[in-house]
């Protein structure tokens, strides 16, 4: 299969969701002649003209407001945040009214929008460009949030995303854009709210997200050297999680390390094992979940420093060999 | 005097795009509002209603002059006072009052109340209990009016508090810019709560703010039904000929506290009293002016009263009535 990188397999998703709906609109800012901050949208504009592709002033508020009316009234906009962080400016009208709009009117209205968030660190973009946020959404009810680990994925779940007739916060990496996979040139869906087990392996349970999911990866790798074998799941939709095979998988394993980046305090790997904890596999865990995660500190800029605030593929290793090895 | 002449020159475009029995059933419309309100605000003393409440009195011109200048097809949203939006537009008020009690027979089934009240299929796209929060909302519903070559309108009401909100400033500017087909209506009823006009803002008056948007800005005499009508209705028109937004402010009054919790002392009962008078009340003000016009007449008048006395007691008879909405059906609207 032909290979694309993350930020062509996200384009490519755009450009056959617009050609095949006329409805698809994109809305943000820069995302026209620029071609969205991280070239997302490139060529876009050109294509499908100024009337679908918005640019918009530099109004996050008024970008989600726009994404939510079009979307209320019949369109399917995606809008681009340009920096996860941004997407704070925008946060009253993503929260108390594209999600709360369908149940607070009792289903008259459904709100079909996607808000593309470019997020995390290792660019030293510093404390206001470089957060993960991922897990704010995720305590939202009527949000669905999905977090693509490659390729192929960003390209499938941002379809199904666009298909979907909720409002999805749609969370990428910026270090993943270069990354490059086998990805299907037809217009396909990957479903949202379903995990993927990307390794099997006896001895421990490994859910990672996004930029994460790589290095889990690797660490994966270095670990079968060991003779260590890691199972390693990617949940892809954080909200509605698919928790039966992170479930089944500690089952096997009795064992489970969750990492992402984003802050542990309050993070996503606490509501993965708070999950595993009060399902059936409590009886067969053989040694205390355990969650890696981002370092309670706003992301400074050194990379010194930025490297200390987040889990590497050596902190995975280690967490996992610990967590593997520990006797009952 | 001027404001004669403005007041006729309203009188007579009102008339000439309303009709006398379109004039008729604006005041009847009025009438419902102060009917309807006085009697939730009963229910609310009796403790028959859950939460708080806004209450739209004193501010019926404003509501039902904006509405009528809307015809089917077009949108629009409210606030967070928004039952005198919702009677005005629905004629319903057993369905409104449903909401505000959280009955299963109201538009929005126990989901919504007060401040949530949304008939989308009708073009009313909701309230809102955020301040401005519907402005960035109507801009995205202009770009789907203009996307698809529409001949609507989205119109959104707001009150002198939202124009201090971020949402305010990003909306006016984009729609501007987009020359989207909205109409910005602000109900300035003098206070934010409990902050007068005066102390949150230093300009003399809210539609200057236009130029800052390189829109027409236009202030009216919101107690005024012609004039209120007569301006949204021009500004309505321009947005359908794809000229572009509107703001308009109308000058009204609240007369009863923001919310059921308020005791207002910001305010002197000397002020609300002042506005409660034949000369600035707007349903005083509307009823003379249809008498002296012809119209109408007093026993006219009075027969209305009667017939609106008679369906706010209906309305509360059906909306006491309705079933509680089902506790198993709790999640059944979170997602589609």
């Amino acid at each position: 299969m032909r290979e694309l990188s993350y930020r062509e397999a996200l384009n490519e998703a755009l450009a056959q969701a617009m050609e095949a709906d006329p409805d698809v609109i994109l809305i943000g800012e820069d995302i026209g002649v620029y071609g969205g901050a991280f070239g997302v949208t490139a060529g876009l504009l050109e294509r499908f003209g100024d009337k679908r592709v918005i640019d918009t002033p530099v109004s996050e508020a008024g970008i989600t407001g726009a994404c939510v009316g079009a979307a209320i009234s019949g369109l399917r906009p995606v809008g681009d945040m340009q920096f996860s962080d941004f997407m704070t400016l925008g946060m009253e009208q993503l929260v108390l009214q594209a999600a709360r709009m369908r149940s607070m009117f009792a289903g008259q209205v459904c709100v079909p929008l996607v808000m593309r968030l470019p997020g995390g660190a290792g660019t030293g973009a510093a404390a206001q460009h470089s957060g993960s946020y991922e897990n704010w959404f995720v305590h939202v009810p009527g949000l669905k949030v999905v977090m693509p680990s490659c390729a192929r994925d960003a390209k499938g779940l941002l379809l199904a995303a666009i298909d979907d007739d909720n409002p999805v916060v749609f969370c990428e990496h910026k270090l993943l854009y270069n990354t490059r996979g086998p990805v299907p040139e037809a217009s396909f869906r990957e479903p949202l709210g379903v995990s993927s087990v990307l390794r099997e392996g006896r001895d421990l349970t490994l859910v990672a997200t996004s930029m994460m999911v790589r290095l889990a990866l690797e660490a994966a790798d270095i670990l079968a050297g060991e003779g260590i074998e890691v199972e390693v799941i990617d949940p892809r939709t954080l909200r509605p999680l698919d928790d039966g095979p992170i479930v089944d998988s500690v089952i096997k394993t009795g064992r489970l390390l969750v990492v992402h980046e984003a802050v542990k305090t309050g993070g996503f790997g606490g509501e993965v094992v708070a999950r595993v904890v009060a399902s059936d596999a409590f009886d067969y865990l053989d040694a205390p979940p355990r969650r890696l995660g981002g370092r309670d500190v706003p992301m400074p800029q050194s990379q010194v420093l930025e490297a200390a605030a987040i889990p590497d593929t050596g902190d995975i290793v280690r967490e996992a060999r610990n967590l593997a090895l520990l006797r009952e | 005097m001027q404001s004669e002449t403005l007041e006729l020159q309203s009188l007579h475009y009102a008339l000439e795009h309303l009709g006398a029995a379109g004039l008729k059933d604006s005041l009847r419309r009025m009438m419902l509002i102060r009917r309807f309100e006085e009697q939730v605000d009963q229910l609310f003393l009796m403790g028959r209603t859950r939460g708080t409440l806004h209450l739209s009195i004193g501010q019926e011109a404003t509501n039902v002059g904006a509405l009528k200048a809307l015809r089917q097809g077009d949108r629009f949203f409210s606030h967070h006072r928004g039952h005198g939006h919702a009677l005005a537009w629905t004629d319903d008020p057993a369905r409104v009052l449903a909401d505000i009690l959280g009955k299963a027979n109201g538009f929005c089934g126990g989901f919504g109340g007060t401040m949530h009240m949304a008939d989308p299929r009708s073009g009313f796209l909701g309230g809102n209990g955020i301040v401005a929060g519907g402005l960035p909302l109507s801009v995205g519903v202009g770009l789907a009016i203009q996307l698809r070559g529409e001949d609507a309108v989205c119109l959104v009401f707001f009150g002198d508090g939202a124009v201090n909100e971020g949402a305010f400033h990003e909306a006016l500017n984009m729609a501007s810019i987009w020359r989207l087909p909205l109409v910005f209506v602000c109900e300035n009823n003098r206070y934010a709560m409990s902050t007068p006009v005066a102390a949150a803002i230093n300009v003399e008056a809210i539609s200057t703010r236009a130029v800052a948007y390189g829109i027409p800005g236009q202030g009216v005499d919101g107690n005024d039904f012609c004039e209120v009508y007569s301006a949204v209705h021009t500004a309505v028109e321009r947005a359908r000929a794809g000229a572009g937004p509107t703001l308009i402010e109308a000058l009204t009054y609240r007369i009863k506290g923001h919310s059921r919790s308020d005791r207002q002392a910001y305010r002197s009962r000397e002020e609300v009293r002042r506005w409660q008078q034949p000369d600035h009340d707007p349903l005083s003000r509307f009823a003379a002016t249809l008498v002296d016009a012809g119209f109408i007449t007093e026993e006219g008048l009075t027969s209305l009263q009667d017939e609106t006395a008679v369906r706010v007691e209906a309305a509360v008879a059906a909306a006491e009535a309705g079933a509680e909405p089902d506790p198993a059906r709790l999640l059944d609207h979170v997602y589609a």
